[in-house]
């Protein structure tokens, strides 16, 4: 589904990945983990196609088409999806009527018109049931004076409600207490399917207890340079990362 | 209401173009240009004024000479040459019965393109309609079913000869001849407008509105409009306008008198959307407008503007809060972009007791445009218990653009409770992306953050009008954010 070949970015003349490779199948789910600074926002939006970032070399193939050229939106009508680490204030715009008009530009995308109402209420009403998010969420300004956790399971409900085909999760569980962990990785499990994938970016191994990996890597100044089962998160859970430094500067 | 869907609004996209921007060739009788007193004689003996009213007029005028243009507002333009413009233009087929069946089938052409069908506004919305164009108010519907509430909307001139004493009693009361500059300048020459009385104790059973339009190359508009609101009534007007793209200035001076008397409510909406001039700031509409009513006891009276359009905007919409306990409200959007200048606000002047005033503005500037608040709440020695809330939003986009809020606060009364809340935003980069990422593109992000950020005052508007307000809003901001 998604191929990165040797990917190198920089973000206003500074080289942040230098030379990812990564291939992630429909149906698995990759988890990235590595010490602050290393390059995993940056990779989560350069697949997404932020603007300030600068591909410099490789290619990055969503089921086998160069998406170099395509727009964020166009790439979000593709399938791509990112949850933010750190969801953006829009004032006086509901949630509702946010995934509302996300919903039916997507679907404007695939040529097909507006969702009718009463399959959208359907699916609002499915959604943040399975997200445990309260009806009086849905009709606040988005993002605007949530708390870290109901930043975070907005973003989730938003996943659940666009249905991508590859979602990444930045820094998801940041801010999460332990019972929001759960109900959003409870989330992410029920929407996993065998059509689909997920990239988890994090910091800890305690998300990864709920959101069980196929693959975990280990991202170090930009470069990939360690892959491995969940076994391994439980390793740098214990050790920390400089055994890895220390091993990738030997 | 009319279904708004998002094909339509794709559509409307398109055109980035000022969409009103046509002239329309209709036969008009227009006076020689420059203004002297047989000028402002002229005007009234073509509109078969009485004595009194010419007097008036002229009264007006000779205040008018003494004044000069006022420079406090943070606009700056060519100021216009007064003598360069026709004070009087009218299109020239006029049935004096004015039954929309007799009027000329250009103007209803006209009107068609403008998106304003008489006809079907006569059956289905439930919105009577004054239409003026230039000088003169060409249609006025509804009329008979407005009567049998003894309901009064007509063109001020008919008003004038229909209704002499209800305007003599009422007319300059609120913005006197020498209130300003404009003001005292339209009362000499002002050529049309609407009259409106409610009764007292009636509520008006329907939105009335008035339509304007400047059509003539080379004419000023100085409309004047007078509404009274008898004790116990409630009416909600509205008003819009547009005129024809031109490389010159043109000059609308308007004049707006509201008068609420006791436990009676006003709510007076406005869609402005003159032509704004083009992108390198060429033409446009000079709009200087005096807007004011007055409240007696328990009395409200509540207005609410959407402004895009004009090249400069100079518009106070204000409220006298002279009766114990009554209600103030002002609810402003306005608009900028490309070398627009707007210097907006409001008054509320609090004199009765436990009067109480409430000021939303959101500015929202684009382009190379600038952006002003400017407001004054006064509280008098004798206004026990005066409250006030004004918030002023800015919000801007690009670098070149500026916003600016001028508050001014007076109050003579300890008891005074006065909050003010400002706030500037800029439409970020990350909001964009946020957006873009969940697959909306960026002009679609654009109007949902605008809209999103106008949102409390667009839902004080009556619903025709929020939905035409949120397209305006949309089209004006087109292509703003590279």
């Amino acid at each position: 589904m998604l191929e990165i070949k040797d990917l190198h970015a920089s973000v206003e003349g500074k080289g942040i990945l230098r030379g990812i490779n990564l291939e992630v199948k429909a149906g698995e789910i990759h988890a990235i983990m590595g010490p602050n600074g290393s390059g995993k926002s940056t990779l989560a939006s350069v697949i997404a196609g932020k603007d300030e970032y600068d591909v410099e070399k490789g290619q990055i193939l969503l089921d086998g088409q160069d998406i170099e050229e395509l727009s964020a939106e166009e790439r979000a009508h593709k399938g791509v999806f990112l949850s933010f680490q750190y969801p953006i204030e829009i004032p006086g715009v509901s949630v509702t009527n946010f995934i509302k008009t996300a919903i039916n530009a997507n679907r404007k995308a695939k040529g097909l018109g507006d969702m009718p109402a009463k399959d959208m209420l359907k699916m609002i009403r499915e959604k943040s049931e399975l997200l445990e998010i309260d009806r009086k969420f849905l009709s606040r300004s988005l993002n605007e004076g949530f708390s870290g956790g109901e930043k975070k399971r907005n973003e989730i409900f938003q996943m659940a409600m666009l249905e991508p085909k590859l979602a990444i999760l930045d820094e998801t569980d940041s801010g999460l207490d332990i019972d929001a962990l759960r109900i959003v990785a409870n989330g992410v499990n029920k929407l996993k399917s065998k059509d689909n994938a997920v990239i988890v970016i994090t910091h800890y191994q305690r998300l990864l207890d709920h959101i069980v990996p196929d693959f975990v890597h280990v991202l170090y100044n930009g470069r990939i340079v360690k892959t491995g089962t969940k076994e391994l998160a439980h390793e740098l859970e214990e050790k920390g990362y400089d055994w890895i430094k220390e091993e990738v500067e030997a | 209401m009319i279904k708004y869907t998002e094909d339509d609004l794709r559509e409307e996209l398109k055109t980035k173009e000022y969409e009103y921007g046509f002239y329309t060739d209709i036969e008009s009788e227009t006076f020689p240009i420059g203004l002297n007193e047989d000028v402002v004689r002229a005007i009234s003996k073509k509109k078969e004024e009485p004595e009194w009213m010419t007097e008036w007029r002229l009264e007006a005028f000779r205040i008018w000479k003494e004044m000069t243009e006022p420079e406090w507002a943070n606009v700056h333009y060519k100021k216009p040459d007064f003598q360069a413009i026709a004070y009087y233009s009218a299109p020239t087929k006029m049935d004096p019965n004015k039954t929309l069946d007799d009027v000329d089938p250009d103007l209803l052409a006209m009107y068609k393109k403008l998106g304003i069908s008489v006809d079907e506004q006569k059956k289905m919305n439930n919105v009577a309609m004054d239409i003026v164009v230039d000088s003169v108010s060409v249609a006025t519907t509804f009329k008979k079913t407005l009567g049998e509430k003894g309901i009064i909307f007509m063109s001020i001139s008919d008003a004038i000869k229909e209704h002499p004493e209800l305007v003599r009693k009422y007319l300059g009361t609120v913005v006197p001849q020498k209130d300003n500059f404009y003001a005292a300048l339209n009362s000499a020459v002002f050529s049309d407008g609407s009259f409106c009385y409610i009764p007292k104790g009636v509520r008006c059973p329907m939105e009335l509105s008035t339509y304007f339009r400047i059509n003539q190359a080379g004419t000023g508009q100085f409309e004047r409009t007078l509404l009274i609101a008898d004790e116990g009534s409630y009416v909600s007007y509205l008003e819009g306008c547009t005129a024809p793209s031109r490389d010159e200035n043109q000059l609308h001076a308007a004049v707006v008198e509201l008068i609420a008397l006791d436990d009676a409510e006003i709510k007076y909406s406005t869609v402005q959307n003159w032509y704004p001039g083009n992108a390198e700031g060429k033409g446009g509409v000079y709009n200087f407008v005096t807007k004011r009513g007055i409240c007696e006891t328990n009395a409200k009276i509540s207005w609410t503007q959407v402004e895009t359009g004009s090249a400069v905007t100079w518009k106070y919409p204000s409220c006298i809060l002279k009766g114990d306990n009554s209600v103030g409200e002002f609810y402003s959007i306005a608009v900028t972009n490309n070398y627009q200048q707007a210097d907006t606000g409001t008054k509320m002047i609090h004199l009765g007791k436990n009067t109480k005033s409430t000021i939303i503005s959101k500015g929202i500037s684009a382009g190379k445009s600038q952006n002003s608040y400017r407001g004054l709440v006064q509280i008098s020695s004798r206004a026990e218990n005066a409250r006030n809330f004004s918030q002023c939003d800015s919000l801007l986009m690009g670098n070149e653009c500026g916003a600016h809020t001028f508050p001014y606060i007076e109050v003579k009364n300890k008891s005074a409770q006065i909050e003010h809340e400002a706030t500037t935003s800029k439409i970020g980069e990350d909001q964009i992306f946020y957006c873009n990422q969940r697959g909306i593109d960026t002009e679609k992000a654009i109007a949902l953050i605008v809209n999103g950020f106008s949102k409390e005052v667009l839902n004080n508007l009556p619903m025709e009008f929020a939905v035409e307000a949120q397209k305006l809003l949309e089209i004006s901001l087109e292509g703003s954010v590279g």
